[in-house]
């Protein structure tokens, strides 16, 4: 870095032995020798790298393969710029070669910057269309339709020149409208800051307010080389356009050329004058087209009369005359009262034919007829009455009962049987229990006529007595002397049952017995 | 521009596309004469009010051309005639 202010140093101060510089006094020197000796150059390189500052400045490298220049462009020269330096792009930058003495380094103040060559312009162009379209900023959906009928037009373009007047001519040819300038620089380094605020500015007009908001925008340039429309290729003027809510048709240049805002605008028009007449439709033609309707319309609402006029005439036509109606009924009801004398006595006629028809057929013969009929009807089922089922049933009742005696006299039988047998068998065991068995065994009953004597004392008050034995019974009187068995009684009159002295004394004379029972059987 | 214009729709609120489609409608709907009488009596009247307002519109053309001036900062101040020739 020093070879470069090794040369001129010399050359001020030629071969003295000089006192020593302050480093502030030399570095001032340095400056202005720098300054001084290139004054204002070009510089023709690469932009490296690019450093905006928080204060506004612009800080880059100007480089080529070999070696690489400081540039700064300050704050207030960057709007003037026609081309912002961006890294990679091949640049011609003007300004003053300058030093700073506080790091003792050199570098150029560029107040200008251009592109150079048109293959690094078209190079950058593809390389900021390729940036917007990856953000969305030329999809179809974005494009806004354009008014119908705008009222008014804000144009953004030159004031002077061939393109506002194209523009107004076609409009007034068209369909006169409102037309609201925004005067701006179309090429140059205030181009793209100057459309770009157009557009913003036209956007923040209020509907109707003293500077009426347009509502399309129309931005426009006549043709000129690719340098002369740059700053629409600028990224400002593209985004401007991309922000706009008033539609916007852009209309820069002639038909090949294609600039940014193309890409991003609502509508391209190949040429300004094309431009007015996407703005606005044919004001005659419209003229036209409304009388056509209003003739149509008449002549649709008369039709509408017409043809319901015409169909109540039809209509009417098809009703018939009232006296017509009538002619039909009249002529039957003549029909009807010239046949109604006939009528009654041709009815009259014609009962007596049915009477006489009746009458013909009624005759005794009939009735005999009907009689016979009825007789034999009678003989008929009398021959069929008879005895013989009556017999037969009485028959049949007959074996029934029979049958049913039989069952019963079995039964009856079976059942004295049966009797005779429980009769027996109880008789017997009466026998068994009865007194009778124990007169076998000796004891013997004594009896005064009927009743039964148990006591000594009674028999001897009796004038007879009856004793029944086994075998059979003997009367004895008793004399009433009879000691000898009076305590042999008292010792078994306590049972009237036969007590064994008792018995004894029949037996002491049983001989006696035999012959009074013998002979009582 | 949509086209969802009611038949109620007052017909000054009515763009003049609007205005102009609602007509064309009308004028249809007539032709074809399958309104009932009373109603395209109606629909004549607001088809002749249509037609009015389109023609007003287009009638209307009156031609301003004015230029914006700026001041220094750029922004817009107010107006003057453009003669562009």
């Amino acid at each position: 870095m020093s070879d470069l202010f090794d040369d001129p140093a010399p050359s001020d101060r030629p071969g003295q032995n000089a006192p020593e510089f302050t480093v502030s006094e030399i570095s001032g020197e340095v400056k202005r020798t720098l300054e001084g000796t290139f004054g204002r150059i070009r510089v023709k390189g690469e932009v490296g790298r690019v450093f905006k500052a928080r204060s506004g400045h612009l800080y880059y490298d100007i480089k080529d393969d070999r070696s690489v220049l400081a540039c700064t462009t300050w704050k207030g020269q960057i709007s003037s710029l026609s081309v912002v330096p961006e890294e990679g792009l091949e640049v011609v930058v003007t300004g003053r070669l300058t030093a700073f003495g506080g790091q003792s380094k050199y570098n150029m103040n560029v107040d200008e910057v251009a592109v150079a060559g048109q293959g690094a312009l078209m190079a950058l162009l593809e390389k900021r269309k390729k940036q917007l379209e990856s953000e969305g900023l030329f999809a179809p959906e974005r494009k806004k339709p354009l008014p119908y009928l705008p009222q008014i037009i804000g144009v953004v373009t030159s004031p002077s020149g061939a393109v506002i007047r194209d523009i107004l001519h076609r409009l007034r040819d068209r369909f006169p409208r409102k037309v609201l300038v925004w005067p701006v620089a179309v090429q140059g380094a205030n181009c793209a800051a100057e459309v770009a605020r157009a557009i913003d500015g036209f956007n923040q007009l209020t509907p109707g307010g003293a500077l009426p908001r347009p509502d399309l925008i129309i931005v426009a340039r006549g043709g000129g080389s690719i340098e002369d429309l740059w700053g629409f290729n600028e990224e400002i003027v593209a985004r401007a356009a991309a922000g706009s809510q008033i539609p916007l048709i852009s209309a820069v240049g002639h038909e090949t050329d294609t600039t940014l805002i193309d890409f991003v605008s609502d509508r391209r028009a190949p040429t300004p004058t094309a431009a007015a007449e996407l703005a606005v439709p044919v004001r005659l033609e419209l003229l036209g087209w409304v009388e056509q309707q209003g003739a149509r319309l008449t002549r649709g609402a008369g039709q509408a009369v017409q043809i319901r006029r015409q169909r109540l005439n039809d209509l009417s036509r098809a009703l018939p005359k009232p006296d017509t109606l009538l002619e039909t009924p009249r002529q039957r009801l003549d029909q009807v009262s010239y046949r109604l004398p006939d009528a009654l006595i041709r009815g009259v006629d014609r009962r007596r034919l049915k009477l006489s028809e009746a009458a013909a057929s009624l005759r005794p013969a009939t009735l005999r007829q009907l009689v016979q009929g009825r007789r034999d009807g009678l003989k008929n089922l009398s021959s069929r009455l008879s005895l013989r089922p009556i017999e037969r049933e009485v028959a049949r009742q007959g074996d029934r009962l029979t049958q049913l005696a039989q069952r019963m006299n079995a039964l009856q039988s079976q059942r004295l049987q049966q009797a005779r047998r429980g009769l027996d068998a109880t008789g017997r065991q009466l026998e068994i229990l009865s007194y009778k068995a124990t007169l076998d065994r000796g004891y013997a009953v004594v009896r005064h006529g009927s009743d039964v004597v148990t006591r000594a004392a009674g028999a001897r008050g009796a004038d007879h007595l009856r004793i029944e034995f086994a075998d059979g019974e003997i009367a004895v009187h008793p004399d009433g002397s009879d000691a000898g068995a009076k305590t042999v009684q008292q010792s078994t009159a306590q049972t009237s049952a036969p007590s064994k002295p008792a018995a004894r004394k029949p037996k002491a004379d049983p001989g006696q017995d035999d012959g009074g029972q013998g002979t009582l059987f | 521009m949509t086209d969802t214009t009611s038949p109620e729709t007052p017909v000054e609120e009515l763009s003049f596309e609007q205005a102009m489609r609602a007509l064309e409608t009308v004028v249809d709907q007539l032709e074809r004469g399958d309104v009932a009488l009373d109603a395209s009596i109606a629909l004549y009247e607001r088809g002749a009010a249509l037609k009015k307002r389109c023609e007003d519109e287009l009638k209307r053309a009156e031609e301003k051309v004015a230029a914006i001036t700026l001041d220094a900062k750029g922004a817009p101040t107010g107006t003057q005639p453009l003669d562009a020739g």
